[in-house]
């Protein structure tokens, strides 16, 4: 019906979800690694050392990756939660709950090398510069959404009520982004800027885009991961992982036939 | 459905003025709170007043929070809510004639009293005018993405903290703009941006709030 | 551009701020990998257990008896 005239929604049946996710997720991982040996060795072999603040600028090529991908994440599960709600999708709904802790953990690992990049940039671990203080309410965000979805017990509510806080909360983003930038400019902005390098040495722009696209290899792998093992904990042993359990033959449970079932 | 409405308003202000005692202890412990900050900061003039726009701030919106803690739930846990769905009027039109009278019952009578707060933390001339305009104009807003954070944990077990972790984020630029407006009206310069933008976010919130309301409190009766 | 592994892992005085950034970086993002593959295992752990159960329960006499 509908399902043949739209092609990607072959997808959101869990039994092809799984398959396609089997496929991809070593490929994009060795894309992640790739890219990720590519960007360390630019940016710790090819860059060279700024004239200011000397190596410990080379933060940037992690930081700035990682502070990146928690925005496009908590973006990407608003559009996720949308679909859900539009159109009850119970795919999108798994997608947006598996890209919550990775967002978190980007969003959390941002702060702590923002924070280490400052020690020795503005000489104190933590100063309430605006692009801190709106990474750390994204932060919030993404726990608000997690902790909202655990605390619903019935699934499809909470799935539902989580889904609107993040509609709610990525309409929110840039007004607090946005309120913030402004408090911080009324309160004297600092004189350096980490990330405000004027002009960038194509070497380094290089490490920093190669840092990006291995992070967000990673999050994607992860999250397509955590959304195959949010299936299988949704299924039980009569559903289609019988099948898919011979074609994939699962890493996991050593010598446990899953397949016992089917000899019948 | 406008009379529907208008009953609605007034039952819900008749109950809470009715029980006094929620009215008083919000009033409380907005004292309280601001009460609390001459106490930690200590008593020097200068330090306090320079407090004064952030604390009284903070003491509006934490109210605020705990206030609208309950907003629907006892309406929930009786089946009025359910009638109220599925009577005429809209589900959002409801939620938005609660959260006015509970602004009406519980948010004004804050601003009212944010002068005397003001007062008594140091501000002078123009900024104890500015206070209670710019709580006027920021905690309608308040009110209005609490009632959000409350119909989200509708029925969740350790609701209030969870509603905080939910809301408080929301609440910040309102936090910001609204003291900002006080600061600036104490130095002399204009609020005048200041609480245009308040204004803005108010404007916003208004039409869209309610509907986040009423589909949260759909997901909640379903 | 280094003169050596000794310069590259001082990192001209910032060391402690680089590695510990990269450092966390990598754990964390390896202990979140860590956990999920567990987690993988334990889902299908329970799919096969579960598994095995209803076959027992359906054809007690063809049920592996265990």
């Amino acid at each position: 019906m509908n399902r043949r005239r739209i092609p990607w929604l072959y997808f959101t049946v869990p039994r092809n979800f799984y398959w396609l996710v089997q496929r991809l997720v070593p490929l994009i991982w060795a894309v992640a690694a790739v890219l990720a040996v590519a960007g360390l060795y630019v940016g710790f072999f090819v860059a060279p050392p700024d004239y200011q603040q000397g190596n410990s600028y080379r933060i940037m090529f992690i930081h700035v990756p990682t502070a990146w991908m928690g925005m496009f994440l908590y973006a990407l599960m608003a559009v996720y939660a949308v679909i859900f709600l539009a159109w009850r999708i119970k795919m999108a709904d798994v997608m947006a709950r598996s890209l919550a802790p990775t967002g978190a953990l980007m969003t959390a690992l941002s702060l702590w090398t923002g924070a280490l990049w400052g020690a020795p940039t503005w000489g104190t671990y933590w100063v309430w510069d605006a692009r801190l203080t709106s990474t750390l309410l994204l932060l919030f965000l993404f726990l608000g959404y997690m902790a909202l979805y655990a605390a619903i017990d019935d699934r499809e509510k909470g799935a539902r009520a989580a889904a609107l806080l993040a509609l709610i909360g990525v309409i929110n983003v840039p007004v607090i982004y946005f309120s913030v930038e402004w408090w911080h400019t009324l309160h004297q902005g600092m004189s350096i800027s980490p990330s405000g390098g004027a002009s960038m040495a194509p070497s380094m722009l290089a490490a920093l885009l190669l840092g990006t696209g291995a992070c967000w290899a990673y999050c994607a792998a992860v999250t397509l991961r955590r959304a195959q093992t949010e299936l299988l904990e949704r299924e039980d042993s009569t559903g289609w992982t019988r099948t898919v359990s011979t074609d994939d033959a699962p890493p996991a449970p050593r010598g446990v036939a899953v397949p016992t079932g089917r000899r019948n | 459905m406008g009379r529907s409405l208008w009953t609605l308003l007034k039952r819900d202000i008749t109950l809470l003025v009715l029980r006094r005692q929620d009215v008083m202890t919000i009033i409380a412990f907005f004292l309280i709170v601001t009460t609390l900050l001459p106490l930690s900061v200590g008593p020097e003039p200068e330090t306090l007043r320079a407090l004064a726009p952030g604390g009284v701030w903070i003491a509006a919106a934490l109210a605020s929070l705990i206030s609208l803690d309950r907003l629907f739930a006892d309406d929930w846990r009786d089946g009025t809510l359910e009638q109220l769905a599925l009577g005429p009027a809209p589900l959002a039109l409801v939620a938005l004639t609660k959260i006015t009278a509970h602004w009406l019952a519980l948010g004004l009578p804050l601003v009212l009293l944010s002068p005397l707060m003001g007062y008594a933390l140091g501000l002078q001339g123009m900024a104890l005018l500015i206070l209670p305009l710019s709580l006027a104009l920021g905690t309608p807003v308040l009110s209005l993405l609490g009632a959000t954070g409350a119909a989200l944990t509708l029925g969740v077990r350790a609701g209030g903290a969870l509603m905080a972790l939910l809301i408080l984020p929301l609440y910040v630029p309102v936090l910001i703009l609204g003291s900002g407006a006080v600061s600036e009206a104490m130095h002399a310069a204009g609020a005048g941006p200041h609480l245009s933008l308040l204004g803005a976010l108010l404007a916003l919130a208004l039409p869209l709030a309610p509907l986040a309301v009423a589909g949260a409190l759909r997901i909640a009766l379903d | 551009m280094w003169d050596g592994i000794g310069d590259f892992v001082a990192m001209g005085g910032h060391a402690p701020y680089v590695w510990g950034s990269y450092g966390a970086v990598v754990l964390l993002l390896g202990l979140e990998a860590a956990l999920l593959v567990r987690r993988r295992q334990r889902a299908w752990t329970r799919l096969a257990r579960q598994a095995r159960r209803s076959t027992t329960a359906r054809h007690p006499s063809t049920g592996s008896e265990s």
